[in-house]
């Protein structure tokens, strides 16, 4: 936790300055801190995640995935699931809410300078990854080839389209879309995720594979990475559980002896072999 | 610590009287067949020959604690436009417990490297903690279930105390802990209890004696816990008799997790935290629907792997667990935590 207020538990209140409807079931959210200077002073680490309230619902947790290189608005991704993330879905712009962030771990970019960088994502899962591939565009001298492969259900839940176009576009940026099965109107790949992974087989040497996305596709990603020998050391990936103080007190989300809202989000698969298979 | 005291039996009537004249005092207190602590109010039947059903931890560790208020306000220039307004109380009264044992107090150690000192301070907790002085009562007597020597304590341990109080058969030996307990002595200007040292030191050592041993030491328990993990079998065995009601946690003065919810009526609302439990289904349950802990067997496995695994690696060893027993004695169907631990340690896992 950052400096910004001496109770963990005391959100920042921020308004919502623009909702942008990604997919039929998930939106995100550009908000600012209502105090300047807070906002001014506010730092995260790409990766990390905040508590956002509704007053009167509750508070969720959800990644901050703009980057810390644009820092005119926070941006939160909510798929509509629950009583939190239904409320949020309500909100319009100029409307207020609570922000307590940031909190949990990051993406080990500093350790991945000069590195190839690989994202897998699927879905919503696209939201971590999100802030660290545009942390990296903002510093691509840093890092050698950056390759994204994004997959969806369908061409509809492919979430922040207007990235994807702009990545798309870049000649430094190796951009391979999929869905899971045909769908009218689609031109890119179709097929789920690992498999087209398997199919593009990107080379594993001075690489790092960061993914995210539902259970199943990250462990058949997972195995997909090994078969391409990835160690478990070159692959990260971040976790999600229901967590509620976000600060490793409330005792909600550990796996074993960890804590994902203080130790995680982001793990390597090699500290996650390390710890109870709990998932 | 040097400074001792000595409460005649005759006295302690007043002597509780003149505490609860200093800061708001709580007392084991009997209520039909039940022993709570409640707020020392004249004319109470106290009881302290047996240690109470529940721990004090609600003291320090509110069931239900309002973290801050929330007041939504309506802009009256511009109706679309709803002002928040956030106000936190952290201002909390001085405050002394009488009458908790060892484990007891000891629970609240647990808590302390979780709230206080492993990162982020839970200013809740921090506040009622300082204000708290704690006068313990060592037990003469082991309570049916008691383990407490198994997980390295005791019936005297001065850990988490402030004040120790040894029932002697003419009075109570005090023996000051903490610059606070000190304090108290000093406050209710006690005769000096030096000379009932020595025989409060036997009752002491006897009353550790008596203390059943369910298993030898708990040296290797957290690997071994490990070693079970993916040994459903054995948590199924463990956990047939569980009905996840939650009350082994609820009377465990050292389990801490708990839940925030809102709650509004108008414009106005609290957000609070509560007790919670991960004996219970939805305590892991994730808004998609995925539970990481679908199963009673997956829960219990938690419940013991934290007390005498996660919380031990992360914390120096630490068992968190104080062996007072009240999982044990008051539950429904009879799980037994020292047993489960001692089938752990027997286990080929």
């Amino acid at each position: 936790m950052t400096e910004h207020h001496s109770n963990p538990y005391l959100p920042e209140l921020a308004t919502v300055t623009r909702v942008i409807e990604e997919t039929p079931n998930i939106k995100s959210f550009q908000v600012v801190l209502n105090d300047p200077a807070k906002m001014k002073k506010f730092f995260f680490e790409p990766g990390q995640v905040g508590q956002v309230s509704v007053f009167g619902v509750g508070e969720s947790t959800f990644v901050i995935n703009s980057p810390p290189t644009r820092m005119d608005f926070l941006q939160f991704s909510v798929m509509k699931a629950g009583e939190v993330t239904a409320a949020l879905h309500e909100l319009a712009e100029g409307e207020q809410i609570g922000v307590r962030a940031p909190l949990g771990n990051w993406f080990p970019y500093k350790s991945m300078k000069g590195k190839n960088i690989l994202f897998v994502g699927g879905g919503i899962g696209l939201a971590p990854l999100r802030t660290l591939i545009l942390f990296m565009l903002d510093n691509r001298s840093d890092y050698a080839d950056i390759t994204i492969l994004y997959g969806a259900r369908t061409s509809l839940d492919l979430c922040y389209k207007q990235d994807l176009k702009e990545w798309a576009a870049r000649s430094d940026v190796k951009l391979i879309q999929t869905i899971d099965a045909e769908y009218p109107g689609w031109t890119g790949k179709i097929g789920m995720v690992p498999n087209v992974l398997k199919e593009i087989a990107p080379s594993a040497e001075n690489a790092v594979a960061v993914t995210c996305g539902p259970p199943i596709m990250i462990k058949f990603t997972l195995q997909a990475l090994s078969q391409l020998k990835f160690t478990d050391d070159q692959i990260l990936t971040t976790l999600e559980k229901r967590m509620k103080c976000g600060i490793g007190i409330c005792g909600r989300c550990n796996i074993g002896d960890k804590y994902v809202c203080k130790d995680g989000p982001v793990f390597s698969l090699a500290q996650l072999k390390d710890i109870p298979s709990e998932l | 610590m040097a400074h001792s005291g000595f409460i005649p039996k005759d006295n302690l009537n007043s002597v509780i009287e003149a505490l609860s004249k200093k800061a708001r005092l709580f007392v084991p207190v009997e209520e039909g067949d039940l022993v709570l602590f409640k707020p020392f109010a004249a004319g109470q039947t106290m009881c302290f020959s047996r240690p109470a059903n529940l721990p004090p931890k609600a003291v320090i560790f509110p069931q239900s604690d309002v973290l801050f208020d929330f007041n939504l306000k309506k802009d009256m220039e511009n109706l679309k436009k709803v002002e928040v307004e956030l106000k936190e109380n952290l201002d909390f009264p001085s405050t002394i417990i009488v009458g908790c044992r060892p484990c007891d107090a000891q629970g609240f150690r647990i808590y302390d490297r979780v709230y206080l000192e492993a990162g982020a301070t839970d200013p809740y907790y921090k506040g009622r903690r300082e204000k708290t002085t704690i006068i313990t009562l060592t037990c003469n007597a082991p309570s049916p279930g008691c383990f407490c020597t198994s997980v390295g304590r005791g019936p005297a341990d001065e850990d988490g105390s402030d004040l120790l109080m040894t029932e002697l058969p003419k009075g109570y030996y005090l023996e000051a802990v903490t610059d606070k307990g000190e304090a108290v002595l000093k406050e209710l200007g006690l005769a000096d209890g030096s000379a009932y040292r020595e025989e409060a030191e036997k009752a002491q050592e006897s009353a550790a004696k008596a203390v059943r041993k369910p298993f030898a030491s708990l040296e290797k328990t957290p690997e071994k816990l490990i070693g079970l993990f993916d040994d459903q079998q054995f948590w199924e065995a463990e956990a047939a008799k569980c009905i996840s009601c939650g009350a082994c946690t609820y009377l465990c003065p050292t389990c801490y997790c708990f839940n925030i919810t809102d709650e509004q009526a108008g414009s106005r609302g609290e957000r609070i935290r509560s007790w919670d439990a991960c004996m219970f289904a939805h305590f892991t349950l994730e808004a998609s629907g995925h539970n990481p802990r679908p199963s009673k067997a997956q829960r219990l496995k938690n419940r013991v792997g934290h007390k005498f695994s996660y919380y031990p690696t992360r914390y120096k060893g630490v068992t968190a667990c104080c062996g007072c027993g009240r999982c044990i004695r008051y539950c429904p169907v009879s799980v037994d935590i020292s047993e489960i631990v001692a089938h752990v340690q027997g286990a080929q896992g």
